[in-house]
């Protein structure tokens, strides 16, 4: 009798150490994707600033009340602006920051075909 | 002369990269959160610093025609220097209600701060963790925000409230 109480006891606080420890994973992973506004190239979860303290009491709260990690990135940017998260949604404003690298990487291509078919081209001749 | 296409697509691009560059150098990039001004306030609870049983929230900021929300703190050394333009609003224009939210603070430092420099608010509320801070936009103290009756914010102040800010004050709220 004691072994079985021993054992659903363990299985209680085992699963429960997880789902705290799955929480905290998932908690770190949002402050990490945060920037942190008054720091120099700090994240929410790399500051020890008072508004890195506040932001991650609000995530929490957040968080605890079942809100979305979306969610919770919507809320803050209706505040902070995109600024306050490191990847900023597509819009017209950043549009060429998405698409810019890709233009690249096509113009990139083109321009080695270019070259590729001039040299074929004088090898023939 | 012949000018390959290549090299007409070569010069092009660079004239693009470089127009895209120079538009980068021309845009202000020192943040603030004044985008905010147009967007209404957030829902708050705010309970005041003397006593618990008094509470305010949004819809009080509706019965006055302006209502300036400050964040201030004892420990804030620029919140000292721009209290005496608090106190002037507080005198010369009535139709502003002053509200302040005294953040992350002691609250006996709080009222020794108001004690010794004045009371310019109808209402002292209290944020002692930061969070209705947030709900705000605030990212350091002092900060102000202005709103209208219909919760629209009209103006935000990041820092202290100086001559030319307090002239702004009393020009919109003319």
């Amino acid at each position: 009798m004691k072994l079985k109480i021993f054992i659903l006891l363990f299985y209680v606080l085992s699963v429960g150490l997880t789902h705290s420890s799955e929480n905290q994973t998932k908690l770190l992973e949002i402050y990490k994707n945060l920037r942190c506004l008054v720091c120099q190239g700090q994240s929410i979860a790399d500051s020890n600033s008072d508004f890195a303290a506040t932001i991650k009491l609000v995530v929490e709260d957040q968080f605890n009340e079942g809100k979305t990690e979306d969610e919770i990135y919507s809320f803050l940017i209706s505040k902070y602006g995109e600024w306050i998260v490191y990847q900023p949604t597509f819009n017209k404003n950043n549009f060429l920051l998405w698409v810019l690298p890709y233009l690249i990487f096509i113009f990139g291509g083109f321009i080695i075909f270019l070259i590729v078919r001039k040299t074929k081209y004088n090898r023939v001749n | 002369m012949k000018i390959s296409i290549s090299k007409i697509i070569i010069f092009s691009f660079v004239i693009f990269l470089l127009s895209v560059f120079w538009m980068g150098l021309k845009i202000n990039n020192n943040y603030d959160t004044k985008s905010l001004v147009g967007n209404k306030i957030s829902k708050f609870h705010l309970i005041e610093i003397y006593d618990d049983a008094q509470h305010i929230s949004e819809d009080d900021l509706k019965k006055k025609k302006f209502t300036l929300i400050n964040f201030f703190a004892s420990w804030c050394a620029p919140c000292r220097t721009e209290h005496k333009y608090l106190l002037k609003l507080s005198k010369e224009r009535k139709k502003i209600k002053i509200i302040g939210i005294n953040f992350k603070d002691k609250k006996n430092n709080a009222i020794n701060f108001l004690e010794e420099l004045g009371d310019p608010y109808s209402f002292v509320g209290k944020d002692s963790e930061g969070r209705i801070s947030i709900l705000f936009g605030i990212y350091g103290i002092p900060e102000s925000i202005l709103v209208d009756s219909n919760l629209t914010i009209i103006k935000k102040i990041v820092g202290p409230i100086d001559q030319i800010q307090y002239d702004e004050i009393l020009k919109i709220t003319k």
